[in-house]
């Protein structure tokens, strides 16, 4: 808005434009490159003041409250993160959520750094074609996945369990206990984003020099030497920031439990495989009369995040150095 | 000179795309209910769950008055409800007419400024509907907040040729004769499961239900709204005769609105579930055209009983409340409950509607020629209000139906899933 103004100045331009053109040029020009990057940069931060930002400090300020979605709402202080401290529900959804994301993670992973080693060859053929194949599962909706997966592993009628069948395992219920929910959950996690991850981790692998790998060839080293000795302590970096997204990623896990279990909340009849985004979904907004509640776990997750993060940051750099 | 003017038309394009951005983030699209304020509206959105049979209806009111209808659907109430809560605390994409179920109708009724007064918008219909049913519609501070569309009833939807291939007597009043209470359906579920290796009824959630209403009295509430689920005897009996049933191994373990379910009634998976009159449509719809003629209505063990049924509510903060209103009105008029009666099953609740002719004699071509304005309309009168407390559905569906499955699947032993069942009312139900 306060753009217009500058450029248009009321001057007396008009009259005698050769000679004032260059003043007016050079003002025009200091001013643009003292507030012009600013706004460069501004639409992440508009978009991100409305809807990160925002939504963050009320939902801490709802988190305050005993908060009625359609009714009243009553200052109660923190009561709202003591009961939640003391929430049985609460600390299951935790538990889960934390065994989906290692259930889902770990071989997601070490499939990932195979997959971009693989791709990493130089004497693959068809390499742009396997690089944009192993992406696709990432570009379909998150949505039809998890209702397709949903499909193949339905227990009167699904095809793991016929496959199952087929080398005589009795049929498995897979949403009735928690190792199955969760293999089914990984299963859907993992065909979305072990593509996305091999590609950031073959760019990694494509900016470590060819002469390092030279002069271990020469000096004796075979492939898989290369791989521990070189690939690896060389791809910390990209590593540690591939492992801070699945974290990221794997703790706000929703849609996909959501779908498995029948667009039901709960997680299953026993809350097998709720996680913490699905429970505060329940109170937030499922329960009317406990939108506060559904707030207040949102900020746990939010600091869940922050500690995992934080570990998963210490732990990775120390052990891949 | 052109470095400086290229670099200005970017500044110009990054503050437009902002600002645009900014637009679209705060601007308020209603959209759905668009049209002028005050006056006619162009159209009217009626947002409704499972199959309340307006299709044919909202038609007809289009040609009369040229105003349309947009019909809403969404297949279960589970997944409705939080759409409704969602439109009333924000006020987005809100519909003019809404179906509210009997279990969740008395949550919405604690915050009825939510929702329009209607008792002066309509004419007054008080004694033309089913008494209870219109008295329901009211909050407790006296504003008529739904108009009547149906009731439930209850009977039993079964396979004719299913049961036929177990042995089984296959015509409806055989089938009646052969459960005259709760023990003898067990009995029978164990010929058929003997018979076919199968499980006979769907699951036993839905035999919960049915239980439940048919004792009525308190069942998760008492009078006062307190939680009684611990000690409600509705509750108790259809806890017991559910644990019997799975004991039994009469059903077919397929969780109620499940894929595994939905698909169930094309593959024979099971044989027999509980019919409240809207669940003809639902059935129908699962089981498609080539299972026509298999499926057959017949009497419930034990007494008669109420499972479900609506009313339509207009929302306070709709924008064309009077047309709306009028909308409802013609929804639940006596005509078009014997109309949607036909096309999808709800049970009418206007006492001119349950009288017609057209609706008595009428004959259900896909259940079989079942008689269903008789057996339905024959036992509306029997029907005894039973008082739901405000999270009626969320203990049903969120303590008391997942406890049962638990059992059901072997996941839990009777008393850790009835402990898990108390423990869930009572955080369920709080309000």
């Amino acid at each position: 808005m306060a753009l217009a103004t500058p450029a248009r100045p009321a001057s007396p331009a008009p009259a005698k434009p050769p000679r004032h053109r260059p003043a007016r040029g050079a003002k025009r020009a200091r001013w643009d490159m003292k507030y012009s990057p600013y706004l460069y940069i501004a639409p992440f931060f508009v978009i991100f003041g409305i809807f990160g930002f925002y939504p963050m400090l009320r939902t801490a300020w709802m988190s305050l409250h005993d908060w009625d979605l359609i009714g009243a709402h009553t200052f109660i202080g923190f009561d709202n993160y003591a009961a939640l401290l003391k929430d049985e529900y609460f600390w299951n959804s935790v538990f889960n959520t934390l065994g989906i994301f290692v259930v889902a993670t770990v071989p997601q992973l070490v499939l990932a750094l195979f997959l971009a080693n693989l791709l990493n060859r130089t004497r693959l053929r068809a390499k742009t074609l396997f690089r944009m194949a192993i992406f696709v599962p990432n570009i379909t909706s998150v949505a039809a996945v998890a209702i397709v997966f949903a499909m193949l592993f339905q227990r009167d009628f699904g095809v793991a369990n016929w496959l199952l069948s087929l080398v005589g395992v009795d049929p498995v219920d897979w949403d009735a206990q928690r190792w199955s929910s969760w293999t089914a959950i990984a299963f859907m996690v993992d065909w979305r984003w072990t593509g996305y991850n091999a590609l950031i981790l073959l760019a990694g692998m494509q900016a470590i020099p060819r002469d390092l790998y030279e002069a271990a060839a020469i000096d004796g080293a075979n492939q898989w030497r290369q791989f521990w000795r070189i690939t690896l302590p060389m791809l910390t970096p990209t590593f540690v920031f591939v492992v801070l997204l699945s974290t990221i990623g794997g703790l706000q896990l929703f849609t996909e439990p959501l779908v498995f279990g029948n667009g039901n909340m709960r997680g299953g009849t026993q809350r097998e495989f709720q996680t913490v985004a699905m429970y505060m979904y329940e109170k937030g907004i499922n329960s009317l009369n406990t939108a506060g509640y559904g707030a207040a776990i949102a900020w746990a997750l939010f600091v869940l995040i922050g500690i995992i993060a934080a570990i998963n940051f210490a732990l990775v750099r120390r052990t891949v150095k | 000179m052109s470095v400086i003017r290229r670099r200005n038309r970017l500044v110009a394009l990054a503050a437009v795309s902002a600002l645009v951005l900014g637009v679209a983030a705060c601007g308020s699209d209603d959209g759905d209910s668009s049209g002028s304020t005050g006056g006619k509206p162009d159209k009217l959105v009626v947002e409704t769950f499972g199959e309340f049979g307006y299709d044919e209806l909202v038609k007809q009111y289009e040609k009369d008055t040229g105003i349309k209808v947009e019909l809403r659907k969404t297949a279960q109430l589970n997944e409705y409800r939080p759409k409704i809560v969602r439109s009333l605390a924000t006020g987005k994409g809100i519909a003019d007419v809404v179906a509210l179920e009997e279990g969740i109708l008395n949550e919405f009724k604690i915050n009825p400024t939510n929702w329009a007064d209607l008792t002066p918008l309509v004419a007054d219909h008080s004694k033309e509907y089913l008494q209870w049913k219109w008295e329901l519609g009211k909050a407790a501070d006296g504003r008529l907040i739904g108009l009547p569309t149906d009731v439930g009833s209850l009977a039993v939807c079964y396979r004719s040729d299913l049961f036929k291939a177990a042995g089984l007597p296959t015509e409806r009043d055989a089938v009646t004769a052969l459960w005259p209470d709760w023990d003898a359906f067990i009995e029978t579920g164990k010929k058929y499961r003997a018979a076919t290796g199968k499980g006979m009824l769907d699951s036993v959630t839905t035999a919960a239900s049915a239980v439940t209403m048919q004792v009525g009295g308190d069942i998760f509430y008492d009078k006062d709204d307190n939680i009684v689920a611990d000690k409600s005897a509705a509750v108790k009996q259809a806890w017991d005769t559910s644990l019997k049933m799975v004991d039994a191994n009469i059903t077919a373990k397929t969780a109620t609105w499940s894929p595994e379910w939905s698909a169930g009634f094309k593959q024979g998976t099971f044989a027999a579930t509980f019919c409240p009159s809207w669940m003809l449509g639902i059935v129908q719809d699962n089981s498609g055209p080539e299972n026509k003629g298999k499926w057959d209505v017949a009497g419930v063990p034990g007494k008669s009983g109420n499972w479900g049924g609506s009313w339509l509510a207009v929302p306070e903060r709709g924008k064309h409340k009077t047309e709306a209103a009028k909308l409802a009105e013609y929804l639940t008029s006596a005509t078009s409950q014997v109309a949607a009666f036909k096309l999808k099953g709800p049970l009418p609740t206007n006492l001119e509607a349950l009288k017609n002719p057209e609706f008595q004699s009428y004959t259900n071509e896909y259940f079989s020629g079942a008689p269903t304005g008789k057996i339905f309309g024959g036992s509306v009168e029997g029907i005894q209000p039973v008082h739901l407390g405000p999270k009626h559905q969320a203990v049903k569906e969120q303590a008391m139906e997942p406890a049962l499955r638990a059992y059901e699947n072997g996941e839990a032993k009777a008393a850790a899933a009835w402990d898990q069942f108390i423990k869930d009312a009572a955080t369920q139900g709080a309000f």
